[in-house]
């Protein structure tokens, strides 16, 4: 029963002591949070990291939990707060996003068709500034739309909407560079 | 390309599968932490987070400082503890700026665990009805860092309504600085943060206000620019220059022609990169801006008379064969009484990049600014663009403050750029305000993105300076870093009749909008061009300072319809020629073998100085002429002014300055920095020491 149960009142339940909705929670959503981790720091290590964060700290934060918004959306939000804190404990953005650089290194036994392009990813990811990449994260590797995107980092749809030109302008210009 | 974002799309959706074991160790923690939470009493879970990562865009909140020393109130500390303890059931800090006599009972104010509620597993459950409200108002939405909030001299009860609007607000206090709402943020609690230690307990301001900024950055997830690196890691910057001026030969070349320069935008670009702790690019230096961003006290024009130029000659600092021809021209400054009425149109870029915190916010700040500096009878006007251009202030007397304000505070960034129809309706609004004898003036603020749909750069440009004729005049105010388009801000500004330059800070925004304004609004000459004719008996080699993006050829001096720069009231503009006499042993080129020996006093005049401009709106110029003996002394003014040379060319690594460096032009600076009531130049000289510090590296 539990698992058709939808995530928001799962959430409610377990926010008021359910122990099994609470682990029926996470089950479902673990991979989620796992793998929106990697895409905002590109890290699998830090992912891990990342998300046993999260993890721990969710029964506590559950309990801000006010069923206003979808939970998934106050899941991201919590993930996307973490990895900002994460890199705000990281010091600079230019060890932030070393964490591309270090992960292609790691990556160097990977078989060679998925190892180069994941390191054209790691190059255009290096690239973005943290702001783009969590936006590219969101609506790409997450596929939401401009709107829940915005809803998640707290800014306006016409945000997202320039972020992401501002993404296709980068990448175009990316693009150039390797041509030359 | 769509191909890129596929590419993109296809590798991040391509995420490593998580491995089963972190997975199965994360869900255990995950119970066990759950278990615990629902065993405890008070849920001590959370250990304070370190506030060592504030931002430092954290200085706004000054206001809310000030705030929270009128946190007297007992009841109010009473209810804001006992409702922290109740919520997150830990050891509360409440961080108290320092006040003399201030609030002696909080400094640090902890909950033992017998205080805590006694029964029931959930310390939510057994809250007393109004306190959970509270507790459920004051988190902000999803927020990791639960947040605490206290209201100030409002009775227990109202708290609840307060620490909503806080919740909502603490975006909106960080970004802009609008101290509008009567409450504080305390103790920032951080689950993430497992190795902090549990309590990091600072009372100094500072730290009160990273924590702010952490919550507010936490609890809404807006993205804070990281202090430690200010400058964007790529950026899409365009800058408008040209190559340095070469050396030219008195012989083959003898008259040299420019137009003014009044923008000041290049300085301030410099100072924001050398700031930010790295030396600006050679394109992003215009030597004549960054010199003439400094006021001098060149001698005041005779009455009448729209400016008055004065002409030193001095050995050049860096270069002990050659010497320094200074052209300071002095703008008349009319008697402030009896300035026409003025008309401005505020054109806003609200694209979705101008969200930043030295964007839109300080834009509204300076703008506010500024008010205060306009007479009742002026009329402003507020047009934005970005998706869709709109008025949003129609022409309003300068005099009905409150509503300009209002209209500025509701302007939010969001969608993209469509500069070109937003200049369409700037005109337009623009020629409606206009009436006989004012002064009507577009003042374009944005951080670059102009051109977004406009496929064309040059029609835009061609549109402005059509536009001018109407007697409408147009200056660029930049903001922001990273996607400054300094090369359309410059053609839009030389083209609209008007200057462009560049805030980065509030007080550059007083320097230019407050302290400068009337010069910056009030035009006494229009298209002012200099000419310059050396005498090659005294002068064997010439070279122009500066002013690349403004050279003319020789037959545009003295032809009326090319466009030049405009002098607004008592502005000053500095024009700096480095000049070889022959025989000097500093010459570059050798003297030709075939070449006819130059003629005449060797002693003589050293060249010829002409200078045309009209009166503003006219159509014919008026031709003003004066010797340069070579006798003129020079001041401290010019001598500054040299540094300032100086300083940019070292930032360009020109071939010219020789073994002259930083310690030299710092020396040169200090010793000419006059009075400088308003610190420019002093400033100056802080810079030339970082970009020395920097230029070590």
């Amino acid at each position: 029963m539990l698992m058709d149960t939808p995530d928001e009142m799962l959430a409610t339940a377990a926010a008021t002591g359910d122990r099994a909705a609470f682990a029926t929670l996470v089950g479902r959503h673990y991979d989620r949070i796992h793998g929106l981790a990697w895409r905002l720091t590109g890290v699998k290590a830090e992912a891990e990291d990342l998300a046993q964060d999260i993890c721990a700290a969710l029964p506590a934060k559950l309990r801000n939990w006010r069923g206003e918004a979808r939970f998934t959306t106050w899941l991201y939000r919590v993930v996307v707060n973490a990895a900002h804190d994460l890199r705000r404990r990281q010091q600079t953005r230019a060890r932030a996003s070393q964490g591309w650089g270090d992960w292609e290194l790691a990556r160097q036994d990977e078989i060679a068709v998925e190892a180069e392009a994941r390191d054209w990813l790691a190059q255009a990811m290096t690239q973005l500034s943290p702001e783009l990449r969590d936006t590219v994260a969101l609506v790409l590797g997450e596929e939401m739309t401009q709107a829940e995107a915005g809803l998640v980092l707290g800014v306006s749809e016409g945000t997202i909407a320039w972020r992401m030109s501002d993404v296709k302008k980068r990448l175009r210009a990316m693009a150039r560079e390797d041509a030359k | 390309m769509t191909d890129d974002l596929d590419d993109l799309r296809a590798a991040l959706k391509a995420a490593p599968s998580p491995d089963a074991g972190a997975k199965a160790r994360a869900t255990a923690l995950a119970m066990k932490n759950f278990d615990a939470l629902q065993g405890q009493n008070q849920g001590l879970t959370d250990p304070v987070r370190s506030n060592e990562d504030r931002p430092n865009e954290a200085a706004p909140l000054n206001g809310v400082l000030r705030m929270f020393k009128f946190l007297t109130s007992r009841p109010a500390l009473a209810a804001t503890t006992s409702v922290a303890a109740l919520l997150v059931g830990v050891t509360l800090i409440l961080p108290v700026a320092k006040e003399p006599g201030g609030i002696p009972e909080t400094g640090v104010t902890e909950k033992p665990a017998t205080e805590a509620p006694k029964s029931g597993q959930d310390a939510g459950a057994t809250t007393p009805v109004v306190e959970d409200e509270i507790a459920k108002e004051a988190q902000p939405d999803a927020s990791p860092a639960p947040t605490v909030v206290a209201t100030v001299e409002e009775p227990a009860k109202d708290d609840a309504e307060a620490g909503r609007l806080a919740a909502e607000s603490a975006d909106a206090v960080v970004a802009e600085a609008a101290p509008a709402v009567d409450v504080m943020l305390a103790a920032p609690v951080d689950g993430l943060v497992a190795d902090a230690p549990v309590m990091e307990m600072k009372t100094e301001a500072d730290s009160l206000v990273g924590g702010l900024a952490t919550v507010a950055a936490t609890g809404t997830a807006a993205p804070m620019p990281d202090p430690a690196v200010s400058q964007p890691i790529e950026n899409t910057e365009e800058y408008a220059n040209e190559a340095p001026n070469p050396v030219k030969v008195t012989a083959e070349e003898p008259v040299s022609t420019f137009s003014i320069d009044v923008d000041t935008a290049s300085y301030a670009v410099v100072r924001s990169s050398l700031m930010g702790g790295y030396l600006p690019t050679p394109d992003q230096v215009r030597i004549e801006e960054m010199v003439n961003y400094f006021p001098y006290a060149y001698a005041a024009p005779e009455v009448d008379a729209a400016f008055a130029s004065t002409i030193s000659v001095m050995p050049t600092p860096w270069n002990p064969g050659t010497r320094l021809v200074t052209i300071g021209i002095q703008g008349a400054l009319p008697e402030v009484e009896v300035r026409p009425a003025l008309n401005l149109v505020f054109l806003i870029d609200t694209s979705g990049s101008m969200e930043d915190a030295n964007k839109l916010p300080l834009l509204k700040q300076s703008l506010s600014l500024m008010l205060s500096e306009l007479r009742p009878e002026d009329q402003v006007a507020i047009v934005t663009y970005a998706g869709s251009a709109g008025l949003v202030l129609p022409p309003t007397a300068a005099a009905d403050r409150a509503n300009i304000l209002a209209s500025l505070d509701n302007l939010a960034a969001g969608g993209s750029t469509a500069g070109a129809e937003g200049l369409e309706l700037a005109y337009q609004v623009a020629d409606g305000m206009k009436a006989d004898g004012e002064v009507t003036r577009i003042l374009l603020a944005t951080d670059g993105d102009f051109n977004v749909g406009v496929s064309d750069p040059e029609g835009l440009e061609a549109y402005v300076a059509k536009k001018r004729e109407t007697g409408t005049y147009l200056s660029v105010l930049g903001f922001g870093r990273g996607n400054l388009d300094d090369a359309v801000m410059q053609s839009l500004a030389q083209n609209g009749n008007g200057t462009a330059v560049y805030i980065d800070t509030l007080s550059e925004a007083r320097k230019v909008l407050v302290d400068q304004l009337t010069g910056a609004l009030f035009p006494i000459a229009d298209d002012v061009k200099i000419q310059v004719e050396w005498n090659p008996a005294t002068v064997a080699e010439y070279r122009l300072i500066g002013y690349e993006t403004r050279a003319l050829r020789r037959e545009d001096f003295n032809n009326d319809k090319v466009d030049a720069g405009e002098v607004g009231a008592g502005t000053q503009v500095t024009a700096i020629y480095e000049v070889t006499a022959p025989g000097s042993d500093a010459l570059l080129n050798d003297a030709l073998r075939y070449g006819a020996a130059s003629e005449g006093d060797p002693l003589g005049e050293l060249g010829f100085l002409r200078l045309r401009w009209k009166a503003p709106g006219e159509d014919t110029s008026t031709l003003v002429e004066s010797p340069i003996t070579g006798h003129e002394e020079a001041s401290a003014e010019t001598r500054f002014a040299a540094a300032i040379a100086g300083f940019g060319q070292l930032l360009q690594g020109s071939v010219y300055t020789g073994d002259w460096g930083w310690d030299e032009a710092i020396e040169l600076a200090l010793a000419n920095r006059g009075d400088d009531p308003f610190g420019y130049r002093i400033e100056a000289v802080n810079l030339m020491r970082l970009a020395q510090s920097l230029s070590e590296n």
